[in-house]
């Protein structure tokens, strides 16, 4: 019994614990559900929400929020799609995604300008720069579809890992755009440990004031989050586009509160200092197959808020109230 | 003794036309504690912050070891010097070891993070401070004297050689005050030195070897601790005599009883309380920090059940549910931490006063802003609050000056009991004085008082009894004309912490 108190006292497990439960219930209901086949789909269909996770998950480590994200993202990709097309540059694709990276990293510039050195509150600052990069892409770049998308990109994304055949005889895949979300994974799992930068985000979510007190340069290290956040999301928003074949500059933007959720659901927290790479892809997962897996199930879609809202409540709530109820029973066991 | 480790000579700072610090001088060797003693308002913070290279000094010059500092917070971390702050500027979110590691690692501009590394340089310090932490749990699980003593530890681990330790025992309880006497005893001999920001005198004699007194941006008095006595420090502190015997007041005549508990109970925080208070009257529970008196407070108030025994109310019975049946009931309650639960710090002092009673300046759900104007600027001139006016925030104010501003908004109520946790916790003593004559004052008019407090001169200068709680149990009573302070402090440390 302790055990289990103990197992869903983190966020992070009860979400898991959940995950899990939602697969088998799903499974229940169409047996064709619990296979190899439906977990490579989950990944596909989780890369750019992971990708996104990630960047979010450091802001929100460093006690920040980012809702400018998406923005950043889609600016990022329709701006080099356009570029290379428009200048009609032979590009290889690792130069697509090098480009929205810098595009990228150079909006999350602007954000971390205004946060860092100017020190204005983050979610204002990304509330802004989110309509305001929307707006800008949708002024000045472009606003039609643009389909005809070069060879080597569609050969790209053509290219799989895995590829295998499910139960009803549909195929699914994973695309080569997951080395994409594993490369990132790993670099962010080793800047946000193995690095001191890494090191003093956490120590400015958990104290800000603590932080510049014992030599930090608060403003520099929240200016390096941003840039960084910036060109996560280019990388994003350019595998997005690999895997749909086509860039929409009304894509994405709309999505930010998905994966702030996911990321939430992974452990961090929204107050600072808590957020884990394995966190972080897990909640993107978990919100992935709620999205997914009760369309296939039948479910109608608006049943998915539903679920995500209830996860989220119930993830943080939990270890909350096991917290108060532990709290009670220790001061019951004292000696009065 | 030998060479002085740091030197301070001749600092002076003006913040526009105020001269907040004049020709400060003050100095310190290895293995010396030496206090730096003031009110709030004399300078030390500002003192402090030149020390530690944040705010520039108009004048006068900074030297370790030899070493001269400019205006460099970086420079005095290099030149060994650490700042503990009161809040100790840890963070919650990382271990122990992270925590005792990161400011050494900072220091030396490191980019990597090395955990090894760091739980062995964890490890050393908290072995040569004889302290058992285990260095992998996060900081946000321990509790504070702990949290103090990482503090220190992350000082030593960057080869401090001065610190400077801001008010350092405030949370403390006597015993965890005891432990850290005898760490600081045991670096003194290791050459370190300590610069002890302080006003409480108690703690000035029992750690300290000598005596800097700031008051006004002077430096009013410094010695060794010999020297002084507490009447001699209090008096440099505040630049008058500061009486401390009982406050004299006329007898109340007797009442029935108003408030009265009966084998009140919660199991982990008191038991078998049985009190009696009557109108007229002040009533003070003496114990230490975990001694189950806030607990007690907060269950007469209603804001946590008690698991048995009862509570009488003009001789009926009551069951508080919430906090709002017990102001119904005519109890008002000071909290003992006003800056978090007892103000609202950044509203003006007006709206701080009468936010309790909005009701009497109410007609048809409307409120009267003159009328609470009016209440506000009465209850500020009564109890002698200084400020401008009542628009500024409360946060401009003093600490004793806030406390009345707390007096005042539950004086509006005229309540029948007021409950006070901690009433002149963070005051100068020259305020503490004034806001004890305030509040028997107050009692005279007709309020019942019960003090909470683990402050023994206090609970003489304003009780007509004295009430001692250890370990969650009422275990003495005192008439306060005839008891002294050391009765009362052996009384309230038998027993010691739990």
């Amino acid at each position: 019994m302790s055990r289990l108190v103990a197992l869903i006292a983190s966020p992070r497990s009860v979400v898991f614990l959940t995950a899990v439960v939602f697969a088998l219930v799903i499974g229940a209901l169409n047996p064709n559900f619990l296979s190899v086949a439906t977990l490579i789909d989950l990944l596909r269909n989780s890369l750019v929400t992971g990708i996104f996770a990630l960047g979010v998950m450091m802001v929100l480590a460093s006690g920040g929020i980012d809702v400018s994200f998406t923005a950043v993202g889609v600016f990022a990709m329709y701006a080099t799609v356009s570029l290379v097309l428009g200048l009609d540059l032979p590009m290889p694709v690792v130069g697509f995604f090098v480009i929205a990276a810098l595009i990228g990293a150079g909006l999350g510039i602007l954000n971390g300008l205004l946060i860092g050195v100017l020190g204005l509150p983050t979610l204002i600052v990304t509330l802004g720069t989110l309509s305001f990069f929307r707006g800008a892409l949708l002024t000045f770049v472009g606003t039609t579809y643009i389909s005809n998308v070069p060879r080597n990109v569609i050969a790209f994304a053509r290219t799989n890992i895995v590829r295998l055949e499910n139960a009803v005889g549909q195929l699914v895949s994973l695309p080569l755009a997951f080395v994409v979300l594993a490369g990132v994974a790993v670099v962010v799992a080793l800047m946000m440990n193995v690095t001191q930068f890494g090191r003093k985000i956490y120590a400015i979510g958990g104290s800000e004031e603590g932080a510049r007190r014992i030599g930090i340069d608060v403003g520099w290290v929240k200016l390096r989050i941003y840039v960084i956040a910036g060109g996560i999301a280019g990388l994003a928003g350019m595998t997005h586009f690999t895997l749909s074949r086509m860039a929409n500059p009304f894509d994405l933007v709309g999505s930010e509160l998905d994966v702030i959720a996911a990321v939430v659901l992974g452990g961090a927290r929204i107050t600072g200092g808590h957020g884990s790479v394995s966190g972080a892809l897990l909640g993107a997962l978990v919100i992935t197959m709620i999205n997914t897996s009760l369309l296939s199930a039948g479910v109608p879609s608006y049943w998915q808020k539903v679920v995500v809202g209830v996860l989220i409540l119930v993830g943080t709530g939990l270890p909350i109230a096991i917290e108060r109820f532990r709290s009670q029973r220790a001061r019951l066991a004292r000696p009065a | 003794m030998a060479e002085p480790l740091l030197t301070m000579s001749g600092i002076s700072k003006a913040y526009g036309p105020v001269r907040v610090l004049e020709n400060v001088d003050l100095s310190l060797s290895a293995g010396e504690v030496r206090c730096l003693a003031g009110e709030n308002g004399s300078g030390k913070s500002t003192l402090i912050k030149i020390l530690s290279g944040v705010v520039a000094a108009d004048g006068g010059t900074v030297t370790i070891a030899g070493r001269r500092l400019g205006n460099d917070a970086r420079a005095a971390i290099d030149a060994g010097l650490s700042v503990i702050y009161q809040d100790f500027s840890l963070f919650p979110n990382l271990t122990v070891a992270e925590n005792i590691a990161f400011l050494r690692f900072v220091a030396q501009g490191r980019r990597w993070n090395n955990i090894a590394e760091q739980r062995r340089l964890a490890g050393d310090v908290l072995a040569r401070m004889s302290v058992d932490i285990d260095p992998r749990v996060l900081v946000e699980t321990l509790p504070v004297a702990s949290k103090q003593l990482i503090a220190i530890a992350r000082a030593l681990a960057n080869d401090a050689r001065i610190i400077v330790m801001d008010e350092p025992t405030t949370a403390l309880t006597r015993n965890e005050v005891t432990r850290l006497a005898g760490i600081v005893a045991a670096l003194k001999d290791d050459g370190v030195a300590f610069l002890f920001v302080s006003h409480k005198t108690e703690e000035v004699f029992s750690f300290c070897d000598t005596i800097t007194v700031l008051r006004d941006g002077h430096v009013v008095a410094a010695g060794a601790v010999g020297d002084f006595d507490a009447d001699r420090l209090g008096r440099e502190m505040t630049g008058r005599s500061i009486a401390h015997e009982r406050i004299a007041r006329a007898d109340a005549p007797p009442q029935p009883v108003f408030l009265e508990t009966r084998g009140l109970t919660r199991r982990g925080d008191y038991a078998d309380i049985s009190l009696e208070l009557r109108p007229g009257e002040i009533v003070s529970i003496l114990g230490l920090l975990g001694s189950g008196r806030t607990e007690l407070a907060q269950t007469l108030f209603g804001m946590v059940a008690a698991d048995s025994g009862e509570i009488r109310i003009g001789g009926e019975p009551v069951a508080f549910a919430h906090s709002s049946e017990a102001v119904e009931a005519g109890i008002g309650y000071v909290p003992e931490d006003r800056l978090t639960e007892g103000l609202f710090l950044d509203q003006p002092i007006g709206d701080n006063i009468t936010v309790a009673s909005l009701e009497q300046s109410a007609s048809g759900g409307l409120l009267d802003r003159r009328s609470l104007a009016e209440r506000a600027r009465r209850a500020v001139e009564r109890l002698r609050i200084r400020t401008p006016g009542i628009e500024p925030p409360v946060a401009t104010l003093s600490g004793g000056n806030q406390q009345r501003v707390v007096l005042a908004r539950w004086m509006e109520r005229s309540p029948a009991l007021m409950i006070l946790n901690g009433p002149t916790v963070g005051v100068d003593i020259g305020s503490k004085r004034e806001i004890h004559e305030l509040l028997v004052g107050l009692n005279r008019s007709g309020t019942a008082l019960l003090v909470v407090t683990d402050d023994i001169g206090e609970a003489l200068a304003l009780s007509d009894r004295i009430l001692v709680m250890v370990n969650g149990r009422i275990t003495a009573a005192f008439d306060p004309r005839t008891a002294d302070e050391d009765t009362l402090y052996a009384a309230v440390t038998t027993g010691g912490d739990r």
